[in-house]
C-alpha cells in the first residue's frame, strides 16, 4: 500500500464516494464500444480540465515527458490545433506529422510510418485518416496509445464526445432528449460517433436528410429517420447541423445547394418553429447560408463556440485517460 | 489488522480549534487577509472547519478554495492498482500576492505538499505559502515541513497508516491508525 | 512398368457412380484397375488408404497464379505447389496477369511454366477481350489451339453488353465457356458489402445488385446467343435465384462458389483485417444460407477457391486501400467440408462431384474421373483427423488468408498427378 499523503487522500476519496471506476482503454477508437459509465468518466474528467484553461498558467504537468504525435493524413487545421493545444496544456511534447512532410507519399505504408514513429519513442498517436479503420489497424500493431481523430466515414470520437459533453453541460442529462442530426449522414463520421454516444446515454436520435445521404441499412441503427425537417423540428431539444461536403454537390446525391438549404438548412424561419431553448450545434467549419444561416449560427441558441472550447477539455481528458491506462500496464 | 482509533471526536474538535488558534496567532495582522486552500478531499473539509473557526473565534474572514492535485502527482505514470480521479480545483479568488495557507489532513512523505505547491504556483504568485496539517506523522521523503501542526505521531512502521475521518465524508470524526 | 497400389480406401468416383471400399491400381500413369486388386500385382509402391477416401484428383477452376508480372506474389510453380498440398491435381488460372493472357503466346507460356514446375496440371483461361479492356475480342480461336479452356476478364466483368453478346456468340463455335466476373462497376466502387456493417464501420459499400444486375443481363445475352455462360464466384441469394431460374428455362449457364462466401460474412470485416476483403465481398448470413441451398439443389455446379495471392505489404494497407482477394488453395478441401458436409448440406459423393467431374465438364477437359485408362490424377483424402490451419506453412508464396488458426478435419493425405505422388502428409 502506498502510504504517501497524496495517494491516501485520493484513494480515500474514491473509496468513500464509491468511484472504484478504472479507465482501461489505452486507445480511443470510437464511441460505439464505450459504456455509459466510460462516457461519463470522460465527461467528468473533461469538466475538471476546463478549469485548467481558465488559469493564468494554462498548463498542468501530467503528460510531462510524454510525446504526442499528430499523424494527420487528411488536412484539418481545427482538429489538429485542438489536439496540439490539449497535449501541450498537459505538458506533453507535440510532434506534428502531416502527410505532405512525410514519406507516406513515397509508398511507405501507414504501419511502416507508425512503426518508425514508435521507434522514436512516442507515447500517443493521434491519427486522422481518410480510410475507416486505419486507427484500429494501428492499435493492433503498435504499443503506443492510439486516439482516433477521425477515420473515413467511421468515427470521430472526440467530436462526438465534445458535442455530447456540451449538451450534458447545458441540459444536465442526456436521458430522454431528442437530438436531430441533419445532413449527409452516410458520409459522416461525426454522425456515427454522435449516434453511438447519444443512444448509449439515453437520448433519442433522429437522422434528417435525403434518402441519398442516409447510410445503407439505416433501419438497423438505433435511430429514427426523417426526410422532412419541418415535421420534427418543433420536437427537438438539439439540432446538430452537419457540414455539407462540397465534393458531393452536383453528384447524384443531391441536385443543388439551393435545394439542399431549402429542404435541410437551418434558416431563421425554420428556427421560429423550433423549441425556444433548442441547442443549435455544428461541428465546424460552417458553410454560412448553406446548412445554417448566419443569424442562426451566431444566435442565442448556438453552441458552436462553446463546442470549440469544450473540444479542448474533452481532448485533454482523452489524452490524459489513455495515458493513465497505458501506465497501468 | 483492525483499525485502532487514536483520536476520538472530542479530541479531534479540540485539535482543529488548536490549529485555528495557531494560524490566527500567526496571521492576525497580515494584510490582505489570509486565504485557506484545502487539498482535496480531507484537506477541503478541514479548511472549511478552519474557515468557520477563524471567523467565529478570531474575527478573521478568510477566503477559501479547494485544490485538486491529481495532475501534479509524481506517481501518475507509475503502475498502480487504483487510478486517481481528476477533480476540479475551485479557487475563485486571485491568489497573486496573497498569504496562502495550504491545508491538508496528514503530512507524511511530503509529496502531495510538493504537488500542491506546484499546482498553486500555476495559478499565480502568492506572497507566501504556509502549510497547516492536522497530523504530522513523520517519514518525510522530501525536505518539507509544516508551519502549523495540531498533533505529531511518530512510528517507524511504514505500513501503518494514519487516516483522518470526518463525518461529512466518513460518517464520524476520528483519527485511526491501522491498515484501513 | 511402374505400379502404384492404393489399398482399402473408400473409392468415390461420381462420374461413374462409384462409391465403394476397395483398391485402386495405377500403372504407368494411368488408372489400371478399380475395385479388388488381384493378388498377382506386385506394386512398386503401396498406399494404405484405410479410413481414407480415394477420389479423382480435385480441380479448382478459379485460381490466380500471378504469372507473368507478379512473380514475387505467386508463380505457376508456387501456386501449383499449393494446389497439390491442398489435394488439387489441376487448376484453371485466370488471365488477369501483367500483361494479360490474351493471346496464343501467353497461353503457351503458362503451359510451359506448368510443365517446368511439374506439379499440378494448369488449364489457362484466356481473356475475353484484348488486354481485358472490354472493347475488342481477344483471339479466342488461337488461344483455344494453344490450350485455353475458357475465357474470362476476371477482375472485371465485360461492361459493354454488345461486346459480351459478340463474345458469347463467337466463343460458342469452340464450345468454351465465357466465364464472367459479374460486377456492374457503376454500382460497386466500395470495399465491402453494403449494409449494416459497412454503415457501422464507415466503409464504402458494394451493392449486391452490382453482381446481380450483370448476372441477369449475361443470362439474357447467353440465351439469345445460344452460348455457354459460367457465372464466377456468385455470392448473393439473388444471384442463386437468377441462376436457378435460368437453368429452369434451359439457358446453358453454370455457376461456381468459393469457400469464403460459404463460411464468412460481412460481420467478419469488423476487425478491419484486409484478409476479409475480397471481390465479390463477404455478404450476409442469409446469402450463405441461400448459397448452401443452391448447392444442395444443383443450382451451383462447382466449388472454386478464387485463390488470389497478394504480398503481405499490400494487404497491410488500410482496409479501404488494400487489394481484394484471399488465398485458400492449401486448405480449401477442409473449408468445403466444414461449410457443406458438417452442415449436412450435401454428402461426400456430391462434394467430390462438384470438385472433379463438374469443373472438368464445364471446361471440357478429360479429367475428374477414375475410369480405367484415365490419367492417374488421384487425391487420397483423410476426412477425419483434425488439424489447425497454419498460414506460415502454406506452399503458396503469399499469406493473405483469413483462416489462420482454424480447426478443420479434411485434407489431402496424398495428391497423385499422372501416377506420381506430388504431395503426401507423411
Amino acid at each position: 500500500m502506498d502510504v504517501s499523503v497524496g495517494s491516501s487522500t485520493a484513494d480515500n476519496t474514491a473509496a468513500a464516494e464509491g468511484q472504484a471506476f478504472v479507465w482501461q482503454r489505452k486507445h480511443l477508437l470510437g464511441l460505439r464500444e464505450l459504456s455509459a459509465e466510460e462516457l461519463n468518466h470522460i465527461f467528468d474528467t473533461a469538466e475538471s480540465f476546463k478549469e485548467v484553461s481558465q488559469r493564468s498558467v494554462k498548463k498542468a504537468p501530467p503528460l510531462r515527458g510524454k510525446v504526442v504525435v499528430n499523424l494527420f493524413f487528411e488536412d484539418s487545421t481545427r482538429t489538429r490545433s485542438s489536439f496540439s493545444l490539449a497535449a501541450s496544456r498537459l505538458s506533453a511534447d507535440v510532434l506534428d506529422f502531416t502527410v505532405k512532410a512525410s514519406s507516406v507519399s513515397k509508398g511507405e505504408t501507414l504501419l511502416d510510418t507508425a512503426r518508425n514513429l514508435e521507434a522514436m519513442g512516442i507515447d500517443i498517436i493521434v491519427i486522422r485518416h481518410s480510410a475507416g479503420g486505419a486507427p484500429y489497424m494501428l492499435s493492433q500493431s503498435i504499443d503506443a496509445c492510439v486516439v482516433n481523430a477521425g477515420d473515413g466515414y467511421h468515427e470521430h470520437p472526440t467530436q462526438g464526445l465534445l458535442d455530447i459533453f456540451t449538451i450534458r453541460e447545458l441540459r444536465g442529462s442526456l436521458k430522454g432528449l431528442k437530438v436531430a442530426i441533419v445532413g449527409d449522414i452516410a458520409h459522416s463520421r461525426v454522425a456515427r460517433s454522435n449516434i453511438w454516444g447519444l443512444t448509449t446515454l439515453g437520448a433519442e436520435v433522429f437522422l434528417v436528410g435525403p434518402p441519398t445521404l442516409m447510410p445503407s441499412a439505416v433501419n438497423q441503427l438505433p435511430v429514427t429517420v426523417c426526410h422532412n425537417f419541418d415535421e420534427i423540428v418543433g420536437e427537438m431539444d438539439v439540432l446538430n447541423m452537419l457540414r455539407v461536403q462540397f465534393e458531393r454537390i452536383g453528384s447524384p446525391m443531391f441536385p443543388s445547394v439551393r435545394e439542399y438549404s431549402r429542404l435541410f438548412g437551418l434558416t431563421e424561419e425554420r428556427m421560429t418553429r423550433a423549441k425556444k431553448d433548442v441547442l443549435v450545434m455544428h461541428p465546424g467549419p460552417i458553410n454560412r447560408g448553406l446548412e445554417i444561416e448566419s443569424e442562426v449560427a451566431d444566435g442565442p441558441n448556438s453552441t458552436i463556440l462553446r463546442q470549440v472550447t469544450n473540444g479542448l477539455a474533452v481532448r485533454m481528458a482523452v489524452l490524459f485517460l489513455v495515458n493513465q491506462a497505458a501506465a497501468m500496464e | 489488522m483492525t483499525n485502532q482509533t487514536i483520536v476520538k471526536a472530542e479530541e479531534l474538535e479540540r485539535l482543529v480549534k488548536q490549529l485555528a488558534q495557531e494560524i490566527a496567532n500567526d496571521v492576525k495582522d497580515e494584510s490582505p487577509v489570509v486565504a485557506l486552500v484545502g487539498v482535496r478531499s480531507r484537506g477541503e473539509i478541514l479548511a472549511q472547519r478552519l474557515q468557520a473557526l477563524l471567523a467565529q473565534n478570531h474575527q478573521i474572514h478568510a477566503d477559501r478554495g479547494t485544490l485538486d492535485i491529481t495532475l501534479y502527482r509524481d506517481d501518475l505514470n507509475r503502475a498502480a492498482d487504483k487510478q486517481p480521479v481528476v477533480k476540479t480545483t475551485e479557487i475563485d479568488f486571485d491568489i497573486n500576492d496573497r498569504l496562502i495557507v495550504l491545508v491538508d489532513d496528514v503530512l507524511q512523505t511530503g509529496r502531495s505538499t510538493r504537488a500542491a505547491m506546484d499546482a498553486l504556483i500555476d495559478l499565480g504568485r502568492p506572497e507566501a505559502i504556509r502549510l497547516a496539517v492536522l497530523i504530522d506523522r513523520g517519514q518525510r521523503e522530501l525536505p518539507i515541513r509544516a508551519d502549523y501542526v495540531a498533533k505529531t505521531i511518530t512510528t517507524t512502521d511504514r505500513n501503518q497508516k494514519v487516516s483522518v475521518h470526518f463525518h461529512e465524508t466518513d460518517g464520524c470524526d476520528e483519527v485511526v491508525f491501522g491498515n484501513d | 512398368m511402374t505400379q502404384l497400389l492404393i489399398k482399402n480406401g473408400r473409392i468415390i468416383d461420381p462420374a461413374n457412380n462409384v462409391d465403394t471400399v476397395g483398391d485402386l491400381l495405377v500403372s504407368d500413369g494411368k488408372i489400371a484397375a478399380v475395385g479388388k486388386s488381384s493378388a498377382k500385382v506386385k506394386p512398386d509402391q503401396t498406399i494404405d488408404a484405410a479410413d481414407k477416401l480415394i477420389v479423382p484428383g480435385l480441380i479448382d477452376m478459379h485460381v490466380h497464379l500471378r504469372e507473368p508480372g507478379d512473380e514475387e506474389v505467386e508463380t505457376v510453380a508456387s501456386g501449383t505447389q499449393a494446389a497439390v498440398a491442398g489435394g488439387f491435381t489441376a487448376v484453371a488460372c485466370m488471365p488477369n496477369t501483367d500483361p494479360a493472357i490474351d493471346n496464343e503466346a501467353s497461353v503457351e507460356f503458362i503451359s510451359r511454366q506448368a510443365a517446368r514446375a511439374d506439379m499440378a496440371h494448369v488449364f489457362p483461361i484466356g481473356a475475353i477481350t484484348k488486354g481485358r479492356q472490354g472493347q475488342e475480342l481477344a483471339e479466342m480461336g488461337q488461344m483455344v489451339r494453344a490450350g485455353a479452356v475458357g475465357f474470362s476478364d476476371d477482375g472485371d466483368g465485360v461492361a459493354n453488353a454488345a461486346v459480351l453478346l459478340q463474345a458469347l456468340k463467337y466463343s460458342s463455335m469452340f464450345d468454351r465457356p465465357i466465364m464472367e466476373h459479374c460486377e456492374d462497376k457503376t454500382m460497386s466502387g466500395g470495399c465491402m458489402n453494403s449494409g449494416h456493417y459497412a454503415s457501422i464501420l464507415g466503409l464504402p459499400g458494394i451493392n449486391p445488385l452490382a453482381e446481380e444486375l450483370m448476372l441477369y443481363r449475361d443470362v439474357q445475352l447467353t440465351k439469345q446467343a445460344k452460348a455457354r455462360l459460367h457465372a464466377q464466384h456468385i455470392s448473393t441469394a439473388g444471384s442463386a435465384r437468377i441462376v436457378r431460374t435460368a437453368k429452369a428455362e434451359g439457358v446453358r449457364v453454370t455457376a461456381e462458389v468459393t469457400p469464403h462466401h460459404l463460411l464468412l460474412t460481412d460481420a467478419d470485416c469488423q476487425t478491419y483485417n484486409s484478409n476479409f476483403k475480397m471481390n465479390p465481398p463477404l455478404r450476409r448470413q442469409e446469402d450463405i444460407d441461400a448459397l448452401r441451398l443452391a448447392i444442395a439443389d444443383g443450382t451451383i455446379d462447382c466449388l472454386v477457391t478464387d485463390h488470389a495471392p497478394h504480398l503481405r505489404s499490400q494487404k497491410e494497407l488500410e482496409f479501404r486501400n488494400a487489394p481484394f482477394g484471399i488465398i485458400s488453395l492449401d486448405v480449401a478441401l477442409g473449408l468445403y467440408v466444414k461449410a457443406l458436409i458438417d452442415t449436412n448440406t450435401i454428402d461426400w459423393p456430391r462434394l467430390i462431384q462438384m470438385m472433379t467431374i463438374a469443373p472438368a465438364q464445364i471446361l471440357q477437359v478429360p479429367k475428374g474421373t477414375l475410369s480405367v485408362g484415365a490419367d492417374a490424377d488421384i487425391t487420397v483424402i483423410d476426412p477425419k483427423t483434425e488439424f489447425t490451419v497454419c498460414v506460415d506453412k502454406f506452399a503458396s508464396k503469399s499469406r493473405n488468408c483469413p483462416y489462420d488458426g482454424w480447426q478443420l478435419h479434411a485434407r489431402a493425405a496424398y495428391t497423385i498427378v499422372n501416377g506420381k505422388i506430388k504431395h503426401s502428409l507423411h
